[in-house]
This record gives structure tokens, C-alpha cells and sequence, in this order.
């Protein structure tokens, strides 16, 4: 069994290192092609027709008139007569023609007759729900109500909720697609996280053998879990394009579409009442929560309550998911996770308060209800350290002035773990490196870490690697969700390398006079350990090869990723804020974070994932809402008008900590996507109850939303 | 969008030739900033666009009679460098950088924003400018976080200009011309809230062009406006307010309070502003003008926090055309 252990810290030479992305200087300049860039001859353009219905049934579909007009290329309708439709946006048909004008032409000129019914599209009052609403069996831990009735015990009850908020990618949802029938081929461009699987996702839904389906993709423009799918529109796209001949179809959904359909993250509103000591043991916990993911419901897993610090000895929670007519939700960004660890982190504040304890008092003295009670100690230390927490944070309301400053803090968790990822390492004899990888660049640094990984391991410059990825055609490797790729593609390609490297050795150990074994790869050179005047240069041994490459594929086993990879992170972030009471604007001072990620292969790479998370969290927290209008069973603002996101000057400092230690380091690699935006919205939050000295209990902190909690004229949820 | 056809006149009286007697006729282009989203969302669906660029005379920012001349083709860039604004018209500077989107400055006109239709999110949906459905208004019982806290009729969009409390305040007015002719209309008589579906929100019909706004002299008058977003960027305000004050050695002589972004049509808040005469600008009576200012205000269900945020608004143009923010 070969040793594919990652050299000891103190030895890498090109892993560890702040490596900027390699693909950066391209995607700067404007350079690199995103699907939706990518124009193969012949392209025909196809748009949607969509309901504006929240809940109809389809009396019928007339595209004769479309099929009359000018460019006209095919039609395929989604929904038939007697198709219930269940959500405003949903499909009804999609259609192609020349130009991307005339496809919208003619999707106004397909005619859709509806009859209206009855629906439902707000949750946040869980009493209009009524047989909407699936309650989840209750669970209890020991006895809450004798918890929270103890001598002595101090409790706290409200109610918080976060709304629903939509992905927002940049790039939409979409496809180039051409299906050549004649051959029963099809040549794919999807903007996908799942570059390996998507294929014969689509395949599967056109009934064709997964062979069939030829999938690239070298950039995304953001998917944030949202693209695993080849979606209904792949599918028709695909069809569209055999019905026109084989001509490829761009079909990319609008601006009004990707938030309304593409996926969005479930709310979660709920009531909370938990007890701590009068010395601030937290000792008891009871959620009522409800939530919406859309007319499938589900899709927030409440069993995470409370959110970190779960072990509570006494513990109920009570949870409805809400049907209503709106888009499902997907995956976004460390589903579940945001949203408990506001209703929790809000709560557990709020009771410090009561309690007049110092938050960071309160968290630091419960952490043994927490499965990692000396990281977050030592998180929670330094985080503090880094915002000044002793001499900025003040009692809660106790900040004079207009404009209120106050310190807040949260902690996350994640898993992380590396998915499956099989790689390709070819070593030819020219000494040129072929890595080929089915995996995708997020704009992660994906390229750049495999690089990093393979230039260690064969003791060579990055430059000397060519790294290709994002087809289908190359070893399978998992999609990019749950954090998952760093650790799987790192530990591929590691596998995959020492392997060829091993191979290489063999070929080369004759000449130098050692055991194969007794080689080792620095420098460009192929030496005999520890005696750099034994050796070849690279080119040297490569040559030896003869006419033959060395070809190594090798993967990475989840089940047994021995030692290279392992999930499990915890988190702190604290954040300073200043809120002027007289207009409700909340200003982000400085958010800091501090993240355990094990082994960190490029520490400038997963700052930036960190300042991403940081930066969706601020959003999230500030300003994402997605607006329904029961009246019209609208998704109003559907929109980067009035679905706000921060922009430069709203994200204030970031200061970013990384655990980089020895004992983190022999965790092996673990994924940072996730966990980083996790405490971020809790945080702020907590900021702004401790600068105004009241809870804005249902986010977004808007100026409505922050005046309202101001002047006690908070609605209540129920 | 639909299909259109495209004319690129030269001159003033080609363009006016050029448009019709209904909307649908003809729309005309400037910098486009609003007219294509429009356009897009079938919202407009004009059978011509008039593009006005190519006409010299409607260009320029220039010094007249001690005022100001602002051509239908200047930027809100070329106000916000404009040498005459800046010296005189703080008000204008920052209405002008309030519009946070270099983009939409360099391509959006002054004379547009004052003619862009609202940002009303039912109106943009498609539902009309007066939002009506079954009778009912969908903002009252829907809703309404962004719209107006001073309608007395069916209009519950906010004006989206930014110019227009500031250009009220200092008394301009607004040049229109047609195939018959020319008129004046003072930029408070060019916003009226639309009682009926087919009525515009500004004083302005088909087949007329809004070639200029013409801005009295400041005369040392001193001005200010206070725009309050969530956002850093370009986003909507919430409320603003433009105040002009003469002063009298330490004292208002005269005050104008328009504010902005939170009815139908910018607000002229007169009473309040008659209120400072013969006071020092100070926190208090600042802050008195606001109370004043939001005194009529008449909040939907979701949007009482904007009365709070119009009073703000107030008090801060005050304080800071008073030199003391």
C-alpha cells in the first residue's frame, strides 16, 4: 500500500501556500467562457411561457399562432390541458426560434387559458395555513416545563424568523444543448455544480443511456447548491433541439425566472422560550417552528435545535413545514444551517440579556452542551480578541447616541467531508503532467488547489501540470455540494499521483542505482532521499519511459479516505455594528471570523471562501426577502431592484482567522464553503439587538424592519 | 419587447413630427434608462422610439440669466461635474449622487428622471399604474413597504424622481414643446397622482417633448437635500427631502420643503416650511420642521416606519443647507 499521506507541514513547498487563483487574471479580464458565453454554430434560442398563476388548472394551450411567426424554429409544451399548475412561474411551455427576440415573440403569441384556484403563498402566520401546514412529531429530551419552572431559573420567550431568500446566481439557470437524432448524441453546455452527474441526469429524463450525453463546463457564474439538476428546461431544451435538427438551443431562464423557479432557501419563523440559571447554565430549550420550502414543503430540519449547543438537558421542539404555491426550494449555501443558528444564537443573546450576562459570558459557559467545546473555547477567545469584544461590547441598550454601536456573536458548524472524486494522473515522456479530473471549479479555486496538491507531489512548479476538468468524459467526480469537493479532489489527485510518481520510480530506480523505494520528487528532480547529488532531472526520467506514458487513476473512498480527508468544523464569527435609530440603517463595521478547516491547501483560497460566506450572510442578514403578494400570488420583487443584495459599500471589514495548527493539519482536508456563512446573519443580528437594546425578531434588518422593533410595532407572527 | 421602429431625428421639429397622440404611437429615447425596461416588460409598447440624442440644441448644462439651463440630453453626470451646479445647487449634487450607479449616470438624463414612470412593484408587474384589481387597491391590502404615505386619491406609487423635490424647492420650471408650439409648467405643477388608469403621473402628453428645465438663480439661497437608502449603492430611497432657505443674518427669511420618494408626486410640505420663518436652524427646530412636514401623512398598513424616515429626511436637509450636519 503505497503512503499517500500529505508530506508534514513544515516540508510542503507548494500546498500551504498563498497561491493566487489560477484562473482569476481570466475571469478578470473577461477572458473566460461561461456556458451562457459559449455559441456553437447554428445556435437557435429558446424562451419559456410560464404561469402567472400561483395555483390554476390549464384549460388549454394554442401555439398555432407561434408556429405561424416569423423564425419560428420548434414548441414543446410542458403542460398539457388539466395540468394543475401549483406555483406562479411554473412551465408551461418553452419554445425556440432564429433569434432570441423572435423566441420571445412567439411565447407571447402562444395563447394558455387557466382556471384560477385557490391559493396560499405567505407562511409566516402559520394559523392561515391550516391543512397546509405537516407538523413533525415532537420530540422531547427530558422534562422542558420542569426546566424552565425550577427555583431559580431565568426564561426567555419570543419569537424570530428569517424569510425565504433566493439564490440570486449571476449567471441563470440554463443551457446550450444540441441533440444530433441521427446519432442519438447530444452535446451539453450546462451551468451545473455537477459537472460529472448532470448528463445522465439529463439522459435520464430523455430516456437515453448516460453514454449518450457529451457534458462540459469550464466556469459557473454561482450556483450555491442550486445546480445540480438538468432541470425541466434542460430536458426541453434538449427536445426543442431535435425537433429543429440537431441545432443547438440556448435556453437560460430570466432574471425573473432564476428567483422565482431556480431555487430558494426555505424560510423558518418560530417561538422560542428556553431557561438558563440565575449563574447562566442554559437548562432548558422549546421551539414551535414553521417553515416553507415551496409546494413540496419540507426542507428545514429543526432536529438541529438548539443549533450547536443541542445536548441541553431538557429539550422539545415542535416543527410545521408549510405547502405553499410557491417554486421549491434547494439547496442553498449549508442548508438548515443558517436559519437555526439565528433562532438559536437570537435566543440564547436574548436570555443573556435577561440573565445580564455578557453574551460571550453566556455561549463560553454552555459550551459543554456543544460537541466541540475546547475549539469553539479557543475560537470564541480569538474572535473576541480580534474584535476587541472586552473593551467594545457594552450591556445590551446601554450605547448612547444616534447612532448605536454593538458587538454580537454566533457559532457555526459543518461537515465538510471529501465526496467521491476518482482522478487521472498521466505522466508522458517528454515529462509533460496530464491531471484529468470530472470535477468543476465554483470559482473556488478548485484549478488551483489540484494544482497545488499535484506540484507537491511530484516535486515539480505548477506550471509544469495541465490540469483539465469540467467534462464528463474525464474520471467522475462528486458534484460541488455539502463542501464536499476540496477534500474529495485533493484526495484524488493525491492517490492518483503518488501512484504515477510510484510508476515513475520503478521506470527510473535501474539508472540511479536504488530501490524504487529509496526515490523521492523535489525540485524538478528525481533523487535518491536525502542525497540531492544522486540524481536526474525530471525530463531525465521521463525520458526513460520510452514511448509509453504512465497513466494512474485513482479515487477517493468516503468510507475510507485514509486519513487525507475528514468533516467536522466549528466556527466563530462576531460582528461590530453601528445602527443610526433615527433612519434604522444598519452599517457593518466589521464582521470577523474565525474557522477551523484541518489541512489548508491554499490559505488565500479559503480566506476568499470566507469572505464569500461573510458577504452572503451580510446580504442575507441586511436586506434578502422574498416578497409574495397573496392577492396576486406574486413573487414581487423578483428582481436585483427590490431583492436587494450589499453591494461594496455596505460589507464593511472582514477580518478573517484561520485555525492553521498541527493538530487541525492532521484532520486532513476539509471543505470551507459552507460553514464560513453560517454564523454571519446570527451575528449581525445579535450586533443590532445589543446596539438598539431591543430583538429585531424577523429579518431581514431593513430600516422597516429595525423602526418597527424600535417602536414596539413589530406584527406578531401568530 | 416588441418591434419598433427606430427614428434618429436631428433636429427638435423632426422629433416632434415624429410622435403621435397616444402613447402607443411613439416614445421618446434619451438615455434610455427606464424607457427599455419598460419596453421589455411590455409595460411600454411603443410602435416608434423617437431617439432625441442626435438633437444639439437639447443638449448642454448652461448659465442662464443667473440660472440654469438643462437640456433634455444632459446627463445627470454633466450635473454633477457642472462647474454652476456645484458652486450654487448642493441640493442638485446630491439628488444627482443619489443616483449610486455610475451607469445610470452617465447614460441617464435629468430631464428623464423627472419623466420616468414609478417603480411600483404591481405596476411593474403588470397590473397598472393605479394597481387595481376587483375594485380593490392590491398595494393597500397587499404589499405596500415602498409606497406612498400621502395619498388622498387612488395613486399609491411614490414618484421615483430624484430631481424633483430639489428642482420644486428652487422654483424651476420645465420647457415643453409640441408641433403647435411651446409651454412653461413649473416643475410643482408637473407631477399630478393620476385619478384614472389612463392618467400619466407629469403634466405631459404624446405628442410633447420636455426640452428643458430652467433653474431660477439661487441668489445665495442655501440648499440641501437628504436622501435616506438602505443601501450604499443604487438603490430607491426611502424618503428624501430638498429644502431652499434665504436667510436673514441668523435666521430663515423664506424656507421651501418638498419631499421626495414618498407619495404620488413630490410633497410640498408648506407648512412646515412657513413654520421656520424668523428661526435659527437648529436640532430643535429641525427637527419641529419634520414632525411638521409628516404631520398629513397618511401610512398603508406596511409603511408606517417611512413616516419616521421623511421627518429624518427633513431634518437633515435642514441641517446641512444650514452648514451644521
Amino acid at each position: 500500500m503505497p503512503n499517500y499521506s500529505y508530506p508534514p507541514m513544515e516540508q510542503r513547498r507548494v500546498m500551504g501556500k498563498r497561491i493566487t487563483r489560477l484562473d482569476g487574471m481570466e475571469k478578470a479580464a473577461g477572458k473566460a467562457k461561461y456556458n451562457s458565453d459559449v455559441r456553437p454554430k447554428g445556435t437557435i434560442h429558446a424562451v419559456g411561457v410560464f404561469s402567472p398563476h400561483a395555483h390554476a388548472r390549464v384549460k388549454s394551450v394554442d401555439t398555432s399562432a407561434a408556429q405561424q411567426a416569423p423564425g419560428f424554429a420548434a414548441v414543446s409544451v410542458v403542460a398539457a390541458p388539466g395540468a394543475e399548475v401549483n406555483w406562479a412561474g411554473q412551465e408551461i411551455a418553452f419554445v425556440a426560434a432564429q433569434t432570441e427576440e423572435q423566441a420571445r415573440d412567439c411565447a407571447r403569441l402562444i395563447k394558455v387559458e387557466y382556471e384560477a384556484l385557490p391559493h396560499l403563498v405567505r407562511e409566516e402566520n402559520l394559523a392561515k395555513a391550516g391543512s397546509r401546514g405537516k407538523p413533525a412529531g415532537e420530540q422531547v429530551t427530558g422534562d422542558p416545563e420542569a426546566a424552565f419552572s425550577a427555583a431559580g431559573a431565568v426564561t426567555h420567550e419570543a419569537e424570530y424568523g428569517i424569510p425565504v431568500i433566493t439564490h440570486c446566481c449571476l449567471e441563470p439557470h440554463g443551457q446550450i444543448v444540441a441533440w444530433d437524432g441521427a446519432a442519438n448524441k447530444i452535446e451539453y453546455w450546462p451551468s451545473t455544480q455537477a459537472i460529472s452527474a448532470v448528463g445522465g441526469d439529463l439522459a435520464k429524463q430523455l430516456e437515453l443511456p448516460a453514454t449518450q450525453v457529451h457534458s462540459h463546463q469550464d466556469h459557473i457564474g454561482g450556483g450555491f447548491g442550486s445546480k445540480f439538476q438538468s432541470d425541466l428546461w434542460g430536458a426541453h431544451a434538449a427536445k426543442l433541439s431535435k425537433m429543429a435538427g440537431g441545432k443547438p438551443v440556448k435556453l437560460y431562464l430570466e432574471r425573473r425566472e432564476e428567483l422565482t423557479i431556480a431555487g430558494v432557501r426555505p424560510s423558518v419563523f418560530g417561538k422560542v422560550k428556553l431557561s438558563a440559571s440565575a449563574s447562566g447554565e442554559m437548562t432548558g430549550w422549546d421551539s414551535t417552528t414553521w417553515m416553507t420550502g415551496g409546494f413540496a414543503g419540507g426542507g428545514l430540519n429543526a432536529d438541529l435545535l438548539p443549533y450547536v449547543f443541542r445536548n441541553v438537558a431538557n429539550r422539545r421542539i415542535n416543527h410545521t413545514a408549510v405547502s405553499t404555491n410557491n417554486g421549491a426550494s434547494r439547496a442553498w449555501r449549508a442548508p438548515n444551517h443558517p436559519q437555526v443558528c439565528y433562532i438559536t444564537c437570537a435566543a440564547m443573546e436574548d436570555l443573556a440579556a435577561k440573565l445580564k450576562m455578557d453574551p460571550m459570558e453566556f455561549f463560553l459557559k454552555n459550551l459543554d452542551k456543544t460537541p466541540r467545546a475546547d475549539t469553539y473555547k479557543a475560537q470564541i477567545l480569538k474572535a473576541a480578541e480580534m474584535i476587541a469584544w472586552k473593551q467594545n461590547w457594552k450591556p445590551r441598550g446601554s450605547s448612547t447616541g444616534t447612532v448605536k454601536r454593538g458587538l454580537g456573536l454566533a457559532l457555526g458548524t459543518w461537515g465538510g467531508a471529501g465526496h467521491a472524486s476518482r482522478c487521472r494522473t498521466t505522466i508522458n515522456p517528454d515529462g509533460s503532467v496530464l491531471i484529468e479530473i470530472g470535477s468543476q471549479d465554483l470559482g473556488t479555486g478548485t484549478r488551483t488547489i489540484i494544482t497545488q496538491v499535484v506540484a507537491e507531489t511530484l516535486g515539480l512548479p505548477m506550471g509544469g501540470i495541465t490540469l483539465k476538468l469540467g467534462d464528463n468524459n474525464y474520471p467522475a467526480s462528486g458534484a460541488s455540494g455539502g463542501s464536499t469537493t476540496v477534500g474529495g479532489v485533493s484526495a484524488s489527485s493525491r492517490k492518483a499521483s503518488v501512484d504515477a510518481l510510484d510508476k515513475l520510480f520503478a521506470a527510473v530506480a535501474p539508472a540511479l542505482g536504488v530501490p524504487a523505494d529509496q526515490l523521492e520528487a523535489v525540485d524538478s528532480k528525481i533523487q535518491v532521499k536525502g542525497n540531492a547529488a544522486k540524481s536526474m532531472t525530471w525530463k531525465a526520467a521521463c525520458a526513460k519511459l520510452g514511448v509509453s506514458a504512465i497513466i494512474a487513476e485513482n479515487a477517493n473512498d468516503p468510507r475510507n479516505p485514509g486519513g487525507l480527508t475528514t468533516g467536522g468544523v466549528g466556527g466563530c464569527q462576531m460582528a461590530d455594528v453601528s445602527v443610526d435609530t433615527e433612519t434604522g440603517i444598519v452599517k457593518i463595521n466589521k464582521v470577523v471570523a474565525v474557522q477551523d478547516v484541518g489541512l489548508v491547501i491554499n490559505p488565500k483560497t479559503s480566506d476568499s471562501q470566507v469572505y464569500g460566506g461573510v458577504i452572503m450572510g451580510i446580504c442575507a442578514a441586511l436586506m434578502e426577502e422574498r416578497v409574495m403578494d397573496e392577492m396576486t400570488g406574486r413573487f414581487l420583487n423578483a428582481d436585483m431592484e427590490f431583492y436587494k443584495l450589499a453591494g461594496a459599500g455596505d460589507i464593511g471589514e472582514i477580518e478573517v482567522h484561520m485555525d492553521i495548527t498541527p493538530d487541525h493539519d492532521k484532520r486532513g482536508v476539509i471543505g470551507i464553503g459552507e460553514p464560513a456563512t453560517v454564523p454571519t446573519i446570527a451575528c449581525i443580528a445579535n450586533a443590532v439587538a445589543n446596539a438598539i437594546g431591543v430583538r429585531v425578531p424577523v429579518l431581514p434588518l431593513t430600516p422597516k424592519n429595525v423602526l418597527n422593533a424600535l417602536h414596539n410595532t413589530t406584527r406578531r407572527l401568530a | 419587447m416588441n418591434a419598433f421602429e427606430y427614428a434618429s431625428p436631428a433636429t427638435l421639429k423632426e422629433a416632434l413630427g415624429l410622435l403621435g397622440n397616444s402613447w402607443s404611437d411613439a416614445a421618446v429615447l434619451a438615455g434610455g434608462t427606464d424607457l427599455l425596461s419598460l419596453m421589455k416588460d411590455h409595460i411600454a409598447e411603443p410602435k416608434r422610439v423617437v431617439n432625441i440624442k442626435g438633437i444639439k440644441e437639447l443638449g448642454g448644462i448652461t448659465k442662464s440669466g443667473g440660472g440654469l439651463r438643462i437640456g433634455a440630453n444632459a446627463t445627470v453626470d454633466e450635473l454633477m461635474e457642472s462647474a454652476a451646479v456645484r458652486a450654487e445647487y448642493p441640493s442638485l449634487v446630491a439628488a444627482a449622487r443619489g443616483i449610486d450607479s455610475p451607469q445610470v449616470r452617465n447614460m441617464g438624463t435629468v430631464v428623464g428622471d423627472l419623466c420616468q414612470r414609478p417603480r411600483c412593484w404591481y405596476y411593474r408587474n403588470g397590473f397598472g399604474l393605479l394597481a387595481m384589481k376587483g375594485g380593490k387597491s392590491l398595494v393597500e391590502s397587499g404589499q405596500n413597504e415602498f409606497h406612498s404615505i400621502f395619498s388622498s386619491g387612488p395613486a399609491k406609487f411614490v414618484s421615483a424622481s430624484s430631481f424633483g423635490p430639489a428642482l420644486i424647492a428652487l422654483g424651476a420650471k420645465v420647457k415643453i414643446a409640441s408641433a403647435s408650439g411651446s409651454r412653461e409648467v413649473a416643475v410643482a405643477d408637473f407631477f399630478k397622482a393620476p385619478t384614472g388608469d389612463g392618467d400619466r403621473e407629469i403634466d405631459l402628453k404624446p405628442n410633447e417633448i420636455v426640452t428643458e428645465i430652467v433653474v431660477p438663480a439661487a441668489k445665495g439661497a442655501k440648499n440641501a437635500t437628504y436622501e435616506v437608502r438602505n443601501k450604499e449603492g443604487l438603490d430607491w430611497p426611502l424618503a428624501t427631502a430638498s429644502v431652499v432657505l434665504t436667510m436673514k443674518g441668523a435666521n430663515v427669511a423664506t424656507a421651501k420643503i418638498v419631499l421626495g420618494h414618498v407619495g404620488p408626486t413630490p410633497v410640498v410640505a408648506a407648512d412646515a416650511a412657513s413654520s421656520l420663518a424668523g428661526k435659527a436652524i437648529n436640532e430643535e427646530t429641525a427637527t419641529a420642521a419634520g414632525k411638521a412636514a409628516v404631520a398629513g401623512a397618511k401610512p398603508l398598513s406596511d409603511n408606517g416606519y417611512k413616516v419616521q424616515l421623511a421627518a429624518v429626511a427633513v431634518k437633515r436637509a435642514l441641517l446641512a443647507a444650514a452648514g451644521k450636519a
